[in-house]
């Protein structure tokens, strides 16, 4: 039996009339449902919308026909259209209103990817810039950030494109991905403000940004290929669920143990045995509550992190860094959701960082060569097997790589390994 | 004029604060000040205070330039953005943190998101921008937030809960891994315009788009039938072929998940799984949705153990214990019957009543 749902304070009224925000004038607006979107304690979109709409019309359009869709519960955008900037195959999203002559300031509405700096970190200087070029030429809206990374510039004309981009060119800004190219790869915030940076993701980030332009920049693959950088296991960019390529520090050596913070936490009402040691995943840590000490049998820890994050000052990442190398997540089209596999259990993370950028560049060859249009990396490996992946890429299989070995018995056997 | 291309985005190295540059790589531990307050001390000594605020995500250059005053006056002229759509600002000067905090607080700017709280939702474009979208997304993350407010400011919560919402199957957000999803579908087969299909689509992509082969050629009039009873909404057909819209004012609506997660704290990263099939788009408000959502998180709150995440929860109490206890109702849709269902189904009388 269901239970009775809880009421929400700033549920509407049965009569579906807009309950108590300013609907005595239902008259004076254009927008009678969105506007009960401006009230309430979360930053409102629609506010924000009408912001922009006092000097722009495009921005205003885009509200009065975002209100025709919250009428008909049906969105009014035509399917796709090609537009770009001189000399990009991708970085543009084409977007036209399927009622233009209703709503004719947003008729051609098109999206700029732009591509954000390693970890997100600005300048007012820099982002003053950037409003300045964007209300020049756009509606004055964007999104802080879309959700691959990049800054979205939402909503321009077609004309106004290539000049857009051109003052963007200027302030130093240049476009990120779309289409079937390397997605405008990210990375979370490392060693920029994190004591568990294991790898320097803003620099591996800029670096390999940097070294694959082209591929970021004219699509040439069979289908998005997205890479993420996640400083250690905790993975706050989400990288093994969402990207093709994760990228996640990790350590070799044993974790750095400060006995007398250890002791602070345990006098500071943190329940070492309950919180910490009760939940680690391999039983590989000891309290005794007596002498206030606290050991690991490193050789059995799996770095999941959670210690760590409930006692920073006492445990710290070991010093042996590098990366594990997963591939193959994606989101469910075609064949349904993937999260990445364990492909190189321990990477070191030194610049030029050739490694990583040689074995990215065998793993898109092979993709390019056998993938079928609109096939993600991962539903490549499951078709054609790990094992073609491995042998094709040059990897030796190793047990870090699977959960458990197969439990069927239709297996190969190369005929030069049958003699 | 020759345009410039391939210079890539501005160098973080010129973008990121004096404090930060300093002490980069050089963190040593970080507290939890409190809600949306973090607290890093580097091996130098020096401290950064981090004060999270969560953003609509859509936002005009007038808020840019805002943000950008606040963070001249208490931060130096530095601020950065998370992979959830938070603002935060960087503080290296401790006597400007409680004033700082005091004037988002007296501007309407929420700090929280961090620790055992709701962060700020990833979510899409919606009917705002996207031509696939079965849902809006901005509006029900917004409705949602404001009725979950208070978590998100507070620490009530076992652990940390990641909401997201994707307006679609295509799932631009990704939200296939979130302690609770709220996903856009379909559920009417598309309409086929054959005029279009003929005019514009490549027939063999099409039909290669479908992930349950519902889709055949029709070569005697150049263009394609569906089988209807094969069809599981997804989409992708719509994606290779303007003639095939699903989107549709009954047929569309939201699915909520639940019990996913991407960090490997504990337990590896795992998917959300679906509770809820459908729930009715219902502007500009979605109470069904907000309702729904709630009741998750309060029951999980009630009955998780510290630092259990949903999922975690769920997988120690059983999913048929999750049904029970939240009063959702269990419908044949949450039963599997995709490419790995069989992974799914229990094949041991060990459970509960």
């Amino acid at each position: 039996m269901a239970k009775p749902c809880f009421p929400s304070p700033l549920q509407p009224p049965a009569d579906g009339d807009g309950g108590k925000s300013n609907m005595t004038n239902a008259k004076d607006t254009e927008t009678p449902l969105l506007d009960q979107l401006e009230e309430g304690p979360w930053p409102s979109f629609v506010k924000e919308i009408k912001r922009a709409a006092e000097d722009n019309a495009s921005a205003k359009d885009l509200l009065r026909q975002l209100e025709r869709s919250y009428n008909d519960k049906i969105g009014h955008w035509k399917h796709g259209g090609i537009v770009g900037v001189r000399g990009y195959g991708g970085g543009v999203i084409g977007r036209y209103s399927d009622l233009p002559e209703e709503f004719p300031a947003v008729a051609e509405f098109h999206t700029l990817r732009v591509n954000h700096p390693s970890g997100w970190f600005y300048t007012t200087e820099k982002l003053r810039q950037l409003c300045d070029v964007w209300d020049k030429h756009g509606s004055g809206l964007t999104n802080l950030h879309g959700a691959t990374g990049d800054i979205i510039l939402l909503g321009a004309p077609t004309d106004a494109l290539q000049p857009c981009f051109d003052d963007l060119a200027e302030i130093g800004f240049d476009l990120g991905g779309s289409g079937s190219d390397m997605r405008t790869p990210s990375c979370c915030v490392g060693p920029a403000r994190c004591e568990y940076a294991c790898i320097d993701t803003l620099d591996i980030l800029y670096s390999i940004t940097m070294e694959f332009q082209d591929e970021l920049h004219r699509p040439m693959f069979p289908y998005k290929s997205k890479i993420k950088i996640a400083g250690c296991p905790n993975d706050c960019v989400a990288s093994v669920a969402r990207s093709d390529f994760s990228l996640v520090g990790t350590w070799r050596d044993n974790i750095r143990i400060d006995p007398d913070e250890v002791v602070k936490y345990a006098n500071d009402s943190l329940d070492i045995q309950t919180e910490v040691v009760d939940l680690c995943p391999t039983g590989c840590m000891h309290w005794d509550a007596a002498t206030k000490s606290l050991t690991i049998n490193d050789a059995e820890c799996n770095r999941c992190m959670h210690c760590l994050n409930l006692m920073p000052k006492a445990l710290r990442i070991g010093k042996e860094r590098g990366a594990t190398l997963l591939v193959g997540g994606k989101a469910p089209i075609v064949h349904g959701a993937l999260l990445s596999w364990v492909i190189v259990p321990f990477m070191k993370m030194e610049p030029p960082y050739d490694e990583l950028k040689d074995l990215i560049r065998r793993i898109w060859e092979w993709w390019d060569e056998n993938g079928r249009m609109r096939e993600r990396l991962g539903e490549l490996i499951n078709r054609l097997g790990m094992r073609n992946f491995l042998k094709a890429v040059g990897l030796p299989p190793v047990p870090q790589m699977i959960r458990a070995p197969r439990a069927n018995p239709y297996y190969f056997w190369d005929p030069e390994e049958v003699k | 004029m020759a345009t410039r291309t391939d210079f890539g985005p501005p160098n973080y190295k010129e973008l990121i604060p004096p404090v930060v540059e300093k002490n980069y790589g050089q963190w040593k531990y970080h507290e939890r000040v409190k809600p949306g307050v973090l607290k890093h001390v580097a091996e130098s000594g020096d401290e950064l205070y981090t004060v999270r605020v969560g953003s609509s995500r859509l936002v005009s250059t007038d808020w840019i330039r805002e943000v950008c005053e606040i963070a001249d006056k208490f931060c130096g002229g530095h601020l950065r953005f998370t992979s959830r759509h938070n603002l935060e600002f960087l503080v290296s000067d401790k006597e400007q943190l409680e004033p700082l905090i005091q004037y988002l607080g007296e501007h309407g700017y929420p700090v929280g998101g961090t620790g055992h709280a709701i962060s700020n939702p990833v979510h899409t474009q919606g009917w705002i921008h996207c031509h696939t979208p079965a849902t809006d997304a901005s509006g029900i993350v917004k409705a949602v937030m404001d009725d979950l407010f208070e978590y998100f400011v507070d620490w009530k919560l076992p652990a940390y809960c990641r909401i997201s919402l994707a307006c679609c199957l295509n799932m631009c957000g990704a939200v296939h891994c979130s302690d609770i999803a709220i996903l856009g579908i379909h559920r009417k087969p598309p309409h086929i315009n054959h005029d279009v299909v003929r005019a514009k689509c490549e027939i063999p992509n099409v039909i290669a788009a479908c992930p349950t082969g519902a889709i055949r050629p029709d070569p005697k009039n150049k263009t394609l039938t569906v089988n209807e009873e094969k069809c599981m909404y997804c989409g992708n057909c719509y994606t290779m072929c303007p003639g095939m819209p699903l989107a549709d004012p009954v047929g569309d609506g939201v699915s909520i998940w639940v019990g996913g997660k991407i960090s490997s704290a504990r337990t590896p990263p795992k998917f959300s799984r679906l509770v809820i099939p459908y729930l009715p788009n219902n502007p500009p408000r979605w109470p069904e949705v907000t309702s729904a959502v709630r009741n998750i998180v309060e029951t999980w709150a009630k009955h998780a153990r510290k630092h259990e995440r949903m999922g975690e929860w769920i997988d120690r109490i059983g999913w048929e214990r999750f049904f029970d206890l939240t009063g959702i109702p269990f419908t044949v849709q949450l039963i599997d019957d995709f490419t790995l269902a069989t992974e799914t189904f229990r094949s041991t009388p060990t459970f509960k009543w």
